[in-house]
């Protein structure tokens, strides 16, 4: 069972209390270990219900949810299936509970009755697997939104988990924030073999992922590389997503008759396509 | 209305060891009916800066002028100017705290003192500036909708103030695609249709490059660039420098170029890029 | 800006006194209390003096920062010094004059109640200028563990105490930028009578309520994702340990007390 480490949806359905409307029905994935992929939606889209079952936050209505081979509809299982699959949220001032950095790094660790001299090294690796060291005696107030992101990261890292859900933990925070948070995790999905579940309504971080699901109205839509799922922008437009500006030029140069190679994503992929398509007079 | 800024520094904390200098000697100009984007890096001085045009900080020293009326003068009445400049916070649907959407928007108007009537007006008024329809919205509780939703009520309670000039800190900031699509089309009408001069502050180069006509770029404290967006946008170095991106059709303008294609250097919006790239196409295949 | 607050009036330096264990300077605090009620001469309260003075050299505290909790008090200490000496019935009179009558019991009385209540200011401040609230908190859970058995909630206390320092810089701050948005919807906080400022208070309050709960509801939401499941089986990172300065420490108090004791026998 310990070598399975696959999250497993099966045919999911999850209905809110008091809800005619399923928030989300009949999602089916499954999630590679060491996998980065990307849930894509706008609010309400069921994309925040998607990450808090993978946690077992939530119990599915319908279907099950498998994390690492542990089902989350049995209860004496969900402190097994939290430690592994570890969660970080929007609002980086709401999930911090410590009064130190350090302490708060240790709260995981203290919940899951690691011994005490353990937990020195596993939060000092933590913290510099995070690049966060020389802020383990600061206090979180004088963080800033990226770092303090970097702090929860490291509080989920601590436990050793296999997944990290990131449920739109960039959502609040400025551009150099955003990208502070999400090379941190790229690195550990990376270096670590960390599966990343990286829900975000910013199209240009989940142009990064290995594969991309766009959820709407409670179902999966679209799935596949980024390049795969950004090339039908006229899709992704109606369900209110952005496309990157490089794709949506691309198709409109495309419809304009320009022959250009399909999957265009970054500034540069197009530089290479015009320089193929135009070559310049004086190269010749 | 005109804003003039000069020579303004502001410092927190004076005094103590912790003081530390968030503006830093800043002078600018803002005429009637201008549409300008302040960007920089957090902790530019941005947010500290439109809280001064509020009136809402005093200037450690410099003045903030409008109309050429001292904003911090002696026997100014400050309420009723800061009523002509209205200011949207970041994140201003926490600041939403009425039982109904219309009570709400009615804060600001019952402050000014205008009568029921008027404060009706207003009301209605508001709730149409920001596209949300009054016979479904006014008698529901504001904490019952959408993000997206609560932000433009907090939008409406400024703007049932008539300010002339708006001034908005981070207005699609944690917004989806389409909750942002809605607020900037909703300025975008409230400059054009109702001549109302909006100062926006934003991280994101995107929305400036769609709506700004004039770009005041700040770090530490300084005005670095105040300009045209295409002029500024051309400068990939300088913004860079200071942590800041370009539109990306700025900077496939900028790579073209320096792979020897002959292009205008000042180009940011994706049509302009069409068209320039469909004429190399088109140019290269006729020789 | 509020984001440099200081947290209570706690004194962050190091010293011999700030690194005592926290259980120990609690249960050192009590018994200060206890020595303060025993002392009866003024023997006893030079011995006392002396002893808060030597603490406050070792905790590299200066000696005016204590001086400083009295401050708010002093009302309170010259009330009692004055009604003591007024109203303590005595025989060996002073100075009398037209309704006033000062007698030497009357000022006895009058000087031991208002040092006893200094004393209690500024010993119970010496805790708090040295020991840090999460240390405190700490020492604290850990003294109440006993009263578990009795359904006590020590542990959730702590926990509680804990969340609200880590949440008051947040809240302050929060506290701040709603004050400047309804400002900027020209709302008044400043003047009017009390019936009207109370109620200029309605939009300050309900959104950092709303706020409070949104927040609530967010990280007891994080704290069950990191396993959060009350105090049961949960170790800690920061053991607290008995050294030989805590055994020094208790050594000096069982010393004051001795002397209280002993001089109050034969005087």
């Amino acid at each position: 069972m310990q070598t399975d480490t696959r999250v497993q949806l099966n045919d999911v359905s999850y209905t809110y209390e008091e809800q005619a409307q399923p928030a989300l029905s009949g999602v089916s994935a499954v999630i590679q270990p060491g996998e980065f992929v990307a849930v894509l939606g706008h609010n309400g889209s069921g994309k925040s219900t998607l990450a808090k079952l993978l946690n077992a936050l939530y119990i599915p209505t319908e279907g099950n949810v498998l994390v690492c081979g542990y089902d989350t509809r049995e209860e004496k299982l969900v402190w097994e299936i939290r430690q592994r699959a570890g969660m970080i949220f929007q609002n980086p001032d709401n999930q911090i509970v410590a009064t130190v950095v350090k302490e708060d790094v240790a709260f995981g660790l203290e919940n899951l009755g690691v011994p005490t001299e353990e937990m020195l090294p596993r939060i000092e690796s933590s913290l510099s697997a995070v690049r966060m060291s020389k802020y383990a005696d600061t206090a979180p107030h004088m963080l800033s939104g990226g770092q303090k992101q970097r702090v929860a990261i490291a509080g989920i890292l601590a436990m050793e988990p296999s997944v990290i859900i990131a449920d739109e933990a960039t959502a609040m925070l400025d551009p150099s924030g955003r990208k502070e948070v999400l090379e941190t995790i790229r690195t550990l999905n990376r270096l670590k073999g960390i599966t990343v579940i990286w829900i975000t309504h910013f199209m240009e971080e989940a142009a990064q992922a290995d594969r991309v699901l766009v959820i709407t109205d409670g179902r999966i839509r679209l799935s596949g590389t980024p390049a795969e799922v950004f090339d039908r922008v006229d899709e992704m437009r109606e369900m209110h997503l952005d496309v990157p500006h490089m794709t949506a030029l691309a198709a409109e140069l495309r419809a304009a008759g320009m022959p250009l190679k399909s999957g265009i994503l970054t500034v540069e992929e197009l530089v290479e396509e015009v320089e193929r398509l135009c070559p310049l007079k004086s190269a010749t | 209305m005109s804003i003039e800024v000069s020579h303004l520094t502001h410092c927190y904390s004076e005094g103590s060891a912790l003081r530390t200098v968030a503006l830093n000697d800043v002078s600018f100009r803002i005429e009637d009916g201008e549409f300008i984007g302040i960007i920089g890096h957090t902790g530019s001085g941005k947010s500290t800066l439109v809280q001064h045009l509020n009136g809402l900080l005093k200037p450690s020293s410099g003045q903030v002028l409008v109309d050429g009326e001292d904003l911090n003068g002696e026997h100014v009445n400050r309420r009723a100017l800061r009523q002509r400049i209205g200011l949207v916070f970041q994140y201003p649907e926490y600041q939403l705290f009425e039982e109904t959407v219309a009570k709400d928007i009615a804060f600001g108007p019952k402050n000014q003192g205008l009568s029921a009537d008027e404060i009706a007006e207003r009301v209605r008024y508001a709730m149409d500036c920001v596209h949300l329809n009054y016979e479904k919205y006014a008698e529901r509780s504001p904490f019952e909708l959408s993000g997206g939703q609560m932000r433009r009520v907090a939008i409406a309670g400024v703007l049932a103030m008539r300010p002339s000039v708006l001034i908005l800190d981070e207005p699609t900031a944690g917004l989806d695609p389409r909750g942002r699509d809605k607020i900037l089309t909703m300025l975008e009408e409230l400059h054009a249709r109702e001549h109302v001069t909006i100062i926006m502050v934003s991280h994101s180069m995107d929305d400036m490059a769609r709506l700004a006509d004039r770009l005041i770029v700040m770090s530490e404290g300084k005005i670095v660039a105040d300009g045209l967006p295409r002029e500024i946008f051309a400068r990939e170095d300088m913004m860079t420098s200071i942590g800041l991106d370009v539109p990306a059709a700025a900077r496939l303008c900028a790579q073209l170029r320096t792979k020897g294609y002959d292009l205008p250097a000042d180009l940011f919006r994706p049509e302009e890029l069409k068209e320039q790239v469909l004429r190399l196409w088109k140019e290269g295949s006729a020789c | 800006m509020l984001n440099n607050i200081t947290m209570g009036q706690y004194y962050p330096v190091d010293s011999k006194v700030h690194r005592l264990d926290p259980r120990i300077k609690l249960i050192l605090t009590i018994v200060f209390i206890v020595a303060v009620f025993m002392a009866k001469t003024f023997a006893g309260y030079a011995l006392i003096l002396g002893f808060v003075w030597m603490t406050s050299r070792l905790a590299n505290v200066p000696f005016r920062m204590l001086m400083r909790g009295l401050k708010p008090l002093r009302l309170i200490i010259i009330l009692t010094f004055l009604l003591n000496l007024f109203f303590t019935q005595g025989d060996t009179v002073w100075i009398e004059f037209w309704v006033i009558r000062i007698t030497k019991e009357g000022f006895m009385q009058a000087a031991f109640y208002s040092l006893r209540l200094a004393f209690l200011v500024v010993g119970t401040s010496l805790l708090t200028l040295t020991t840090s609230p999460v240390a405190l908190s700490d020492g604290i859970e850990i003294l109440l563990t006993p009263l578990k058995k009795i359904h006590f909630p020590a542990h959730e206390l702590a926990m509680m105490m804990t969340i609200a320092l880590r949440f008051i810089p947040t809240l302050l701050e929060e506290t701040d930028k709603i004050m400047k948005a309804q400002m900027a919807r020209g709302a008044d906080f400043e003047s009017g009578n009390l019936l009207s400022r109370a109620k200029a208070m309605v939009p300050l309050l309900v959104p950092l309520f709303v706020s409070a709960f949104r927040r609530a509801g967010d990280l007891a939401m994080a704290m069950e994702s990191r396993c959060y499941h009350g105090g049961e089986g949960r170790t800690r990172l920061r053991v607290l340990k008995i050294t030989r300065n805590d055994w020094i420490a208790c050594g000096a108090m069982a010393v004051l007390l001795g002397l209280i004791i002993l001089e109050g026998i034969i005087l």
